[in-house]
């Protein structure tokens, strides 16, 4: 029996290395669900970006590909699924368009500012957090979403109940991050090397599900997307200990179409279409969505 | 110069991490790897036939496999439980050895056979006659291509930031998260290496010079 969970995971290791490891696949967001009315003549005065748009007739939307529950792409399907994507094809249908007329576009999380200055994307929409350095090279609408650092831990587990509890524990988040860096600088997790740093958050959840670490900690809408992919195993703690507002990145100036998708995310707080997509991402990890309160200027 | 004052902490913390793991894993991969050679010459059938496959097995898989052995696989067997600079230790000192094996051996095949047959000859068994005549004659032959394994492995150190152990390698993910240039970071890390390179360079030099033999 050994032997054969051995055998697996070298299989699973392999795997990982050549780049399609893909656990968490279970995040299927049901047929129905992230298909929006599309909205007919819609007009932007005075947007460059949309009338680029418009001449084009398609929108090319970036996003992310390697998060479970909110920007991922399967590596079968090549169909991109999660709680961002659901919000960029509400926004597209609200501009004008469904969802055959737009393209996914993966842009990784160093090379965003540029992409969206570059004019390679229209937006973006993929766990971007609103920052005063990155609003001088792109602007945001939103925030869709207010995330903080939390910790997933096991279903069964009941001592683990916040950032004050986790002292001794192992804890697993990804090489060099920022949430591996505020449990050692806050002194939650003592000694150093209890702080577990890997390659990636799937490699974390898999050592959690081993249970060779206690916890895994990064924004709380990461670790939901995990546990929405396997609710009767993990669970996200709900005690965040930091804010993160994920926010719709945009050309910088284009006040025009970002009054517009404030417009539209507002509108989507108010006619349950928020939660909806909350409802079939997210949601099914069991915890709760709030509402965020977004920041016009 | 900027990234590395305002980091200062970050390289020297992670760098002294570097060299832990290369003086552990050095001193490991030489004694292991002469033992391995030891192996490969012996009149023992069985004991050449496991040197030899442990060097093809070991040598030819990539160090980022050994790696994800240890710290992914190598759990489930449930034998003795490794934290991650241990698991590290092990990967790096399996894997380097099965080339110190291979540069001991072909130092040994430089001692003519003729020293080997005069000693039994003289009475001594096969591990004296290896200790005292052939050995030393085989290391200092090898000092260049051993360094050269040593100067490989310091290097390989940096394999262990992707398994949770905080060294030079996971110095650019650090900055990119600090909001650091990571290209200039990355300048000063390799500028580090070669630093650190120097003294084994150096090393080999005194060596060579001290126990050159004249033929």
């Amino acid at each position: 029996m050994r032997v054969r969970t051995l055998a697996a995971v070298l299989l699973a290791g392999g795997l990982a290395l050549t780049a399609c490891g893909k656990e968490g696949t279970g995040t299927d967001t049901g047929a129905p669900a992230g298909v929006f009315d599309v909205a007919k003549d819609v007009k932007v005065e005075g947007s460059p970006t949309f009338e680029k748009i418009k001449a084009r007739g398609s929108l090319v939307v970036g996003v992310k590909e390697d998060q479970p529950g909110l920007g991922y792409k399967d590596p079968t399907t090549n169909k991109y699924t999660g709680f961002d994507i659901d919000m960029a094809k509400l926004i597209a249908a609200q501009l004008g368009f469904a969802e055959d007329k737009i393209q996914f576009k993966t842009i990784q999380s160093a090379a965003r500012e540029q992409a969206i200055i570059n004019g390679d994307v229209d937006y973006y929409v993929g766990t971007y957090s609103i920052t005063a350095a990155r609003k001088e090279k792109v602007s945001f609408a939103g925030p869709y979403y207010i995330a903080g650092q939390d910790l997933l831990v096991k279903k069964d587990n009941t001592d683990i109940k916040g950032p004050d509890t986790i002292k001794s524990k192992k804890v697993c988040s990804v090489t060099g991050s920022t949430p591996a860096k505020l449990l050692r600088d806050k002194k939650l997790v003592e000694p150093d090397a209890n702080v577990v740093e890997l390659q990636s958050y799937s490699l974390c959840v898999t050592k959690l599900l081993d249970g060779e670490v206690d916890a895994v900690s990064t924004d709380d809408a990461i670790l939901k997307g995990y546990a929405a992919a396997e609710p009767d195993k993990l669970k996200v703690v709900g005690q965040t200990f930091s804010t993160e507002k994920y926010g719709i990145g945009l050309p910088k100036d284009d006040k025009a179409l970002r009054d517009k998708v404030n417009e539209i995310l507002e509108k989507s707080l108010s006619d349950g279409k928020w939660d909806e997509i909350y409802k079939n991402t997210l949601g099914k990890s069991g915890s709760e969505g709030k509402h965020p309160t977004l920041e016009k200027y | 110069m900027g990234v590395l004052t305002r980091n200062i902490d970050l390289f020297v913390h992670h760098f002294a991490n570097t060299l832990k793991l290369f003086a552990v894993s050095g001193i490991a991969s030489l004694l292991l790897g002469i033992f391995l050679a030891m192996l490969r010459v012996s009149p023992v059938p069985v004991f050449r036939g496991a040197g030899t496959l442990y060097v093809t097995v070991v040598r030819n898989t990539p160090l980022t496999l050994v790696f994800v052995f240890f710290v992914f696989a190598y759990p489930y067997l449930e034998i003795i439980k490794f934290e991650f600079f241990t698991a590290a230790v092990v990967a790096l000192s399996l894997y380097t050895s099965a080339f110190v094996c291979e540069v001991v051996r072909s130092g040994i095949n430089t001692v003519p056979v003729g020293q080997a047959e005069a000693s039994r000859a003289l009475g001594l068994t096969f591990t004296q006659m290896l200790g005292s005549i052939v050995l030393p004659q085989a290391l200092r032959s090898v000092v260049p291509p051993m360094v050269s394994t040593f100067i490989a492995l310091l290097k390989n150190t940096t394999v262990a930031a992707g398994f949770s152990v905080r060294e030079a390698g996971a110095i650019r993910d650090a900055l990119s998260e600090l909001g650091e240039d990571t290209l200039t970071g990355m300048l000063w890390v390799a500028a580090i290496f070669v630093l650190l390179v120097m003294p084994l360079t150096y090393l080999q030099r005194v060596l060579e010079k001290r126990w050159s033999v004249a033929r």
